[in-house]
């Protein structure tokens, strides 16, 4: 008697959040499933008789869009460059702001922090001034140092490294603060007995911090490939994805397909091809892992 | 009853002093103007159309006519407008009517209109050797070298034609007898004779430096044509207003407008877009003899001129470009001679995605040098020829 | 000498993730055109509040902030309470198929929000609720990370003291909201920021499905501003200030619980 009220009571309080999540996730993810195998579009959206099931076109020709390969291109290198540039960068302001030389740790670690909490949007429209060629702040700065003016959001050699820049300077203190969360979890007596050894700094970092701060870099990579893969407001707001389309990213491309022109069935493809990509990826990191840790 | 009508960004807070006076005229008619911010204006359409809660009259671009005409949603005005004493066709420009017109039958009547001239510096064209704006595009090239040659080194240009607007690269089209689409606007018409050569002529501007490939060296407009790092923009009639209130007052007496120049002499003026806005009532409308009637009494020359006032936008009644009002704007001249020669755009519902999506992509793909002019239009065409597919079937489905 | 360096390195770390602040709000305070010069700026010749004037009385910001503010906490405090009753179900109670429905809710973390959006928006527009607040609050009102959360946090708490409140006769609800709610206070606490934070800030969606312009939020007014007013780099800036300030707000005063979030969130994951 007491059991079952207890697991009735069990479903009442989970009920609202799987309803929620049943209507307005799984539904929508299985209904888009559905659209990336019809041409749904404009003339569809009033008569849905204009809609046809297409069977696997949407990827047949997304794989012919040049479009697209320039999209997944931009992406891969937003990823690959700055997921990992932002990951040092965190790893290495934890390991200073770990350091017990160091005070006032709690202001430094607001500082950092301090961006990452700020709009987005607001961000993107600062950086496109300071990334100003004419009379931007960073031009300035570099201009002491004998750089000559870059056009940094009008070159497309430029654009995605001005978008990697901002975004790691945005980023890192996100995964700064996971780290030194890892790295206050490392047993202090590790490191006292490899002092005893005589170890030298470089030592100690590498054969026990490193592979003591294994699971944490592990989660820090993925959530971070995650959240890079799905790169948009930046180049929205500051570049509209050009030049020469050198910063169009996936989800831009299907945002401007899906809410600009309004080929849904195609824009719900390149979402689900987007899906596939991230659970490949993350798949393989989480193998990886397995195999180097147990 | 009431009469709901939707308007865009500025002129639904200026048109709604025009319906207040409409209301006192007609006694038991209400307007009730909403204003729809521009920017948003088409996805809020298309969503009250497929939501069914469309309004009885509404200010459309009219490049998006033939959008919501294959929607089957818009009224034909045929027998409106051959019972009414007031609007008639000859009475607007006929370049701007003709945009009204799909498949043989008028949907929208041309509330204000648009098109674009060139704005030019006139202290700097003389001191190239020109006392009066180029007429053809022979002058114009001439006028563009002799400019830069005067500024030698200087990062300097003579025209600015930004390479995210696709409208030149249009219009150069339409100067040069481009069809632009083909076979019943089914497929791409960009590797014609004619569209290239307008195509090249423009890429040659980028190539010799007469005007800046990057965008974001123009980081302020009006900045950047005062200090005359460019003298000549193509542009349209709101920039009239704007380079009166943002040029400094050094630069006021040394900027003008003039009409296109022509692909030839004797073509000059070269024709530009027919742009602007008509009213167009919905087929759900239920007081469509009300909403017609609105429509007259913002045809009428009075309502235009005072709208004119109002917004600085340029009325679509040839009758009321002869008020003082705009014959003693010197800027405006230039306007009223080009719309004498506007044509249409293709009124196919994927224009918009064709033209900002794909001609302004691979004109900046050929304006920087990444692929020849032949490479891009041919791309541009086997993108236009696949947006349009589509519409090729529906044509196919209903026998057209 | 080894502390210098480090002090040194930390420094200039921290100006730069700060200068660029100071110069937006800087810039903010300048009379239109003068953040346009070379060499740039970085105090205003005279502190001017122009644009902020301008913001409030022609562009209708307050109405922006409004409606921020309205979904934001309205995502808020619905999916507190959603969140947190399927968290203590999954945290205390025992049934059949516990683990794997668990299991299954964390999959759905991976799927990017990108892939529902465009049956959402279809959805929410038969629904008639575009350019609702609603149509913000209502997909943001369950979380599966926000279940997690607190899932880990109650899972520490002592089953003794929940058996203790049931042999005083408390009902299962009575005890969710007069123990375990006071108990989970601290995660709440940085639940409510995370998501508050995330809905402030969040601009895809809201850009997709506030097509009416009274109905945008600041980061979409913000963008809109930007396509119009491009050559204002004052206005912009002023703009960008007011958009950001909430949030920085929220975050400084509310900040321990927002960081032991992270290494929660983190460190268990």
């Amino acid at each position: 008697m007491d059991k079952r009220s207890k697991i009735s009571a069990a479903y009442l309080f989970l009920s609202p959040a799987l309803l929620a999540i049943f209507i307005f996730f799984l539904i929508p993810v299985l209904a888009a499933l559905v659209m990336s195998f019809t041409d749904f579009d404009i003339y569809s959206l009033g008569n849905l008789s204009y809609a046809r099931f297409i069977g696997l076109q949407n990827y047949i020709e997304i794989f012919k869009d040049p479009l697209f390969w320039q999209s997944l291109k931009n992406t891969f290198y937003f990823v690959v460059v700055g997921g990992p540039l932002s990951i040092a960068v965190s790893l290495g302001a934890a390991l200073f702001l770990s350091s017990r030389l160091v005070r006032f740790k709690g202001i430094f670690r607001l500082v950092y922090f301090m961006p990452v909490v700020t709009t987005l949007v607001a961000v993107s429209i600062l950086w496109r001034f300071i990334y100003n060629p004419q009379f931007g702040i960073l031009n300035y700065f570099l201009g002491f140092i004998g750089v000559h003016p870059i056009d940094w959001l009008g070159n497309p050699l430029w654009a995605m490294p001005a978008i990697i820049l901002m975004a790691v300077w945005k980023n890192f203190g996100y995964n700064m603060i996971i780290f030194i969360a890892g790295l206050q979890n490392i047993p202090e007596d590790l490191y006292e007995a490899a002092n005893l050894e005589g170890a030298s700094e470089w030592n100690k970092f590498k054969s026990i911090t490193l592979p003591m701060l294994a699971p944490t870099t592990l989660f820090v990579s993925i959530i971070t490939m995650i959240g890079y893969f799905q790169l948009f407001a930046e180049p929205y707001v500051m570049t509209q994805g050009g030049p020469l389309n050198s910063t169009l990213s996936i989800v831009l491309y299907m945002y401007r397909e899906g809410f600009m022109w309004w080929n849904m069935g195609y824009s719900a493809a390149l979402a689900f091809i987007l899906f596939i990509i991230i659970l490949i990826i993350s798949l393989i990191q989480l193998k990886m892992q397995r195999e180097t840790n147990l | 009853m009431q009469i709901d009508f939707w308007a865009f960004g500025a002129e639904a807070e200026h048109v709604k002093k025009l319906t207040t006076e409409f209301e006192k005229l007609n006694p038991g008619i209400r307007v009730k103007v909403q204003a729809i911010p521009w920017t948003a204006a088409h996805e809020k359409l298309i969503t009250a159309y497929a939501s069914e809660t469309t309004p009885d009259i509404v200010q459309l671009g009219n490049t998006w006519i033939p959008e919501f005409v294959a929607l089957n949603s818009l009224e034909d005005l045929d027998t409106w407008i051959n019972n009414s004493k007031s609007i008639k066709e000859k009475n607007f420009f006929p370049g701007i009517w003709k945009t009204n017109l799909i498949d043989g039958k008028v949907y929208g009547i041309p509330w204000y209109v648009d098109t674009r001239v060139l704005f030019y510096r006139s202290d700097i064209l003389k001191k190239a050797g020109y006392n009066s704006p180029p007429k053809t595009w022979e002058q114009l090239y001439d006028v563009s070298k002799k400019i830069k040659k005067m500024y030698g080194n200087q990062q300097k240009y003579a025209i600015f034609v930004p390479t995210n607007e696709w409208a030149p690269f249009i219009i150069f089209g339409m100067q040069a007898g481009a069809t632009l689409l083909k076979d019943n606007n089914s497929y791409g018409n960009f590797e014609d004779p004619q569209f290239e050569t307008a195509f090249r002529f423009l890429v040659n501007f980028y190539k010799l430096k007469l005007a800046p490939v990057d965008m974001t060296l123009v980081s302020n407009l009006y900045q950047a044509f005062a200090s005359g790092f460019f003298a000549m923009y193509i542009t349209g009639p709101w920039n009239v207003t704007e380079f009166k209130d943002r040029l400094p007052a050094s630069v006021q007496n040394s900027w003008m407008t003039a009409p296109l120049p022509a692909y030839d002499h004797n073509k000059y003026p070269g024709v530009s877009l027919a742009g602007g806005s008509s009213l167009v009532m919905f087929k759900a409308s239920k007081h469509k003899q009300e909403a017609w009637k609105l429509i007259e009494f913002l045809s009428e020359k009075s309502s235009q001129v005072q709208f004119f006032k109002m917004s600085s936008d340029l009325p679509s009644l040839i009758d009321a470009w002869q008020d003082t009002v705009l014959t003693n704007n010197k800027y405006l001249k230039a306007f009223y001679e080009q719309l004498h020669n506007v044509v249409p755009m293709p009124k196919v519902p994927e224009w918009e995605h064709i033209v900002s999506g794909k001609v302004q992509q691979y004109a900046e793909y050929a304006a920087r040098g990444i692929m020849s002019p032949e490479q891009a239009l041919k791309l541009l065409d086997k993108d236009t020829d696949l947006i349009l597919a589509k519409r090729r079937w529906i044509l196919k489905r209903e026998g057209k | 000498m080894k502390k210098a360096l480090l002090y040194s390195i930390l420094i200039l770390a921290a100006i730069l993730c700060l200068l660029p602040f100071v110069w937006m709000i800087s810039a903010s305070l300048m009379a239109n055109g003068h953040a346009n010069v070379y060499p740039p700026r970085f105090l205003p010749d005279k502190v001017t509040f122009i644009q902020y004037k301008h913001l409030f009385s022609r562009l209708n910001v307050f109405r922006y902030f409004l409606n921020s503010v309205v979904v934001s906490v309205g995502v808020t405090i619905v999916s507190l309470f959603i969140n947190s009753m399927a968290g203590y179900a999954f945290a205390k109670y025992r049934f059949a198929g516990e683990k794997s429905l668990f299991k299954l809710l964390l999959s759905f973390m991976i799927v990017p929000a990108q892939v529902t959006m465009l049956p959402l928006f279809l959805m929410l527009k038969y629904m008639g609720l575009i350019n609702t607040y609603l149509a913000i609050i209502i997909p943001g009102m369950a979380s599966v990370f926000g279940i997690f959360l607190i899932r880990q946090y109650l899972l520490a708490i002592p089953d003794s003291l929940i058996e203790a409140a049931k042999i005083d006769g408390a009902n299962d609800f009575k005890i969710y909201f007069s123990l375990v709610l006071p108990l989970a206070k601290p995660i709440l606490i940085t639940l409510a920021i995370f998501t508050f934070m995330a809905t402030w800030n969040d601009f895809l969606w809201p850009l997709i499905i506030m097509t009416n312009d009274s109905m945008y939020t600041l980061p979409v007014a913000l963008a809109n501003l930007m396509g119009e007013h491009n050559q204002d780099t004052e206005l912009m800036m002023a703009s960008s200030v007011v958009t950001i300030i909430p949030v920085v707000l929220v975050f400084l005063s509310l900040q321990k619980y927002y960081i032991k979030g992270i290494m929660l969130g983190g460190v268990k994951g």
